[in-house]
């Protein structure tokens, strides 16, 4: 189920302004990585360069080619409404769907592909959806209830949920904790642990320690100066990033020795 | 990892902080309420005492001594913030008072004027074989054509307009999108009569002369309509959070059914308020019915598109034209019914907005 997924030579562009310049990694099925650097560096960019989500902004566009596995999703002929079936996303906010139940909210992908499923297919999708979030014990009890009554990262959990309902292979998450308690945070932490069983997953963190313990390869974005396109500077094992890194700038980010 | 530990300051006698005082004087709670009633009466037996009492007089003279005291009080014993806070608090009530004074004087006459007249009677007949100046009839024949005709004008607006807000939120960009607004706005100020000179216009060239008809009327009400539909509209889409589409975007869902599943629903209950607020608007229209629904029919036509079609305001019209003491009461009553019908289509509206409204838990 889990993708790998080829990068090369990606460029990202708002209108004629380059975001993200000449990117190229492969990262691994079955892992967790992680992108890590400041703000504004591009690597939310790039990751939204990933689903072709960033070209929900009016003028943006991306030049290369990223494969998953073996299909360029930028070719010419792809649907990006079929790639994001492939490549799910989980969003910094959680943002679960105001008028609809937890339920509803769960199977919305499904639903709202006009998807034809039985009541016992769905109650099945939702029950192992929300399993697999961690979060079936918490609401099973009310799953007509509507999803924006619950906590922040029960809702994130819900997203994820939401998110992994529609048997995506590749799982991206931009700043996914960083709106939630420590808590919540470690509850999504583990969460990412047993889903990297099943799926590729991407994650951008501001949050050195959660990168750290989250993942098993860490890449290091950057840019040159402000208004300059953002880079990719490092990426390796998490363990080497941050304990040997080759790179000085690196080096001087991970250790806090930065502008 | 490093543990802080964080120690308060600790205060103490002999420390040698200076003392700061965080009180002030302030005036007992019941003060602005016991001061307004004194001065109210006060003034009342002064006024009385000259024998010139007037309800004009009596509040402007009671709101400026009220003020004078009030923040000359608050400046000796509050402090001049609070002072400042009395006086701008002070006229903001007035100006809401102000602003109410008109509408509650309005209602107030409809209500007294129109319950002369107002009675199952008058809201179950039409003025079919009635003389103007017998004491019978009523408005059954206007209620009809007020909501066939107000209904039909919804019908066609609403579409158009909550259509036309997607395609200005959702799709336009440049160029075409400043065009379309900027004719939406010349829309929103076209006046009336011009809607309905339209309507006859286009009439005569499709039928021929002499066609009057509640469709006419619904046409020229639409045309009245949709520019408010769509300005509304527009605001409560640009309302939903640009998250909830990326939602819907990132599970693979097309375009237009996250509009149609995700955007709409989110955002139908300030949809619902401004198709009301809307039709608020044109209920009371009266120029472009006269020249398009007629101003003679009297008896009850729910056919759109046979002959003339009478409605409220057009009926209120012609019952002042006709200037009897009867005729006044039938406007007055004509009057309070549309009030009430408004009233009755925002109480649905509320209810259905309640509906439809996003709920917590």
């Amino acid at each position: 189920m889990a993708k790998r997924i080829d990068v090369s030579g990606l460029h990202v562009y708002y209108g004629d302004f380059l975001a993200v310049a000449d990117v190229s990694m492969t990262i691994e099925p079955r892992s967790v990585t992680a992108f890590i650097g400041s703000s504004g560096c591009g690597k939310s960019t790039f990751l939204r360069a990933l689903n072709r989500m960033h070209e929900v902004t009016p003028g943006a566009r991306a030049e290369g080619k990223v494969l998953l596995d073996d299909l360029d999703i930028y070719a010419p002929g792809v649907d990006p409404v079929m790639v994001r079936t492939e490549v799910g996303m989980v969003f910094q906010k959680a943002n679960p769907f105001p008028t609809m139940s937890i339920y509803d909210n769960v199977i919305a992908g499904a639903r709202l592909n006009n998807r034809r499923m039985s009541k016992s297919e769905a109650d099945d999708l939702v029950e192992g959806s929300l399993r697999g979030a961690n979060l079936w014990e918490e609401v099973k009890d009310r799953l007509n209830k509507p999803g924006a009554g619950l906590s922040g990262g029960q809702q994130q959990r819900l997203c994820i949920a939401r998110a992994t309902a529609v048997k995506p292979s590749v799982l991206l998450m931009d700043e996914p904790c960083s709106a939630l308690d420590p808590i919540s945070t470690l509850a999504i932490e583990d969460l990412i642990h047993e889903l990297k069983e099943d799926y590729t997953i991407v994650i951008v963190t501001h949050n050195m320690q959660q990168a750290a313990r989250v993942s098993d390869r860490t890449a290091f974005f950057n840019l040159s100066a402000p208004g300059k396109p953002g880079q990719l500077i490092e990426m390796g094992e998490t363990n080497q990033i941050f304990t040997r890194p080759e790179k000085k700038e690196t080096e001087n980010y991970i250790t806090g020795r930065f502008g | 990892m490093s543990t802080t530990t964080t120690q308060p300051p600790a205060p103490g006698p002999g420390m040698g902080s200076p003392r700061i005082n965080l009180r002030s004087g302030t005036l007992p709670r019941r003060f602005p309420a016991a001061l307004l009633a004194s001065c109210a009466a006060v003034v009342a037996g002064v006024l009385l005492a000259f024998s010139s009492f007037g309800f004009l007089l009596w509040g402007v003279l009671t709101a400026v001594a009220y003020v004078v005291i009030a923040v000359t009080a608050s400046a000796r014993v509050e402090g001049g913030r609070k002072a400042k806070d009395r006086l701008v608090t002070s006229i903001v009530y007035m100006c809401f008072l102000l602003a109410m004074l008109p509408l509650a004087s309005v209602l107030w006459t409809v209500f007294t004027n129109g319950m002369n007249r107002l009675d199952i009677y008058f809201l179950s007949v039409s003025m079919n074989g009635v003389l103007p100046s017998m004491d019978a009839g009523g408005a059954y024949h206007a209620i009809v054509g007020t909501l066939a005709i107000t209904g039909m004008a919804t019908l066609i607006s609403v579409p158009i307009g909550v259509m036309t807000a997607v395609y200005l939120v959702e799709y336009a960009q440049g160029r075409m999108k400043q065009l379309l607004m900027f004719f939406v706005d010349v829309m929103t100020g076209i006046p009336s009569i011009v809607a309905g000179l339209f309507v006859v216009a286009l009439w005569m060239v499709l039928f021929g002369p002499g066609h009057t008809n509640g469709a006419a009327g619904a046409i020229a009400l639409a045309v009245l309509m949709i520019p408010v539909v769509v300005r509304s509209s527009e605001e409560m889409l640009r309302l939903v959070p640009q998250d909830l589409r990326e939602a819907a975007y990132a599970l693979g869902v097309p375009r237009w059914r996250t509009i149609t599943k995700v955007v709409l629903p989110t955002s139908a209950a300030g949809l619902t308020t401004g198709i009301m607020l809307a039709i608020a608007r044109v209920i009371g229209e009266t120029a472009p019915l006269i020249l398009t629904a007629g101003t003679s029919a009297v008896s009850i036509n729910w056919n759109l598109f046979d002959g003339q079609m009478m409605n409220l305001p057009v009926f209120i019209y012609s019952q002042v034209r006709m200037g009897g003491a009867i005729n006044y009461e039938r406007a007055w009553a004509a009057a309070l019914t549309l009030i009430l019908v408004v009233m009755l289509l925002f109480f649905l509206a509320r209810m259905i907005g309640g509906l439809f409204a996003p709920k917590a838990r």
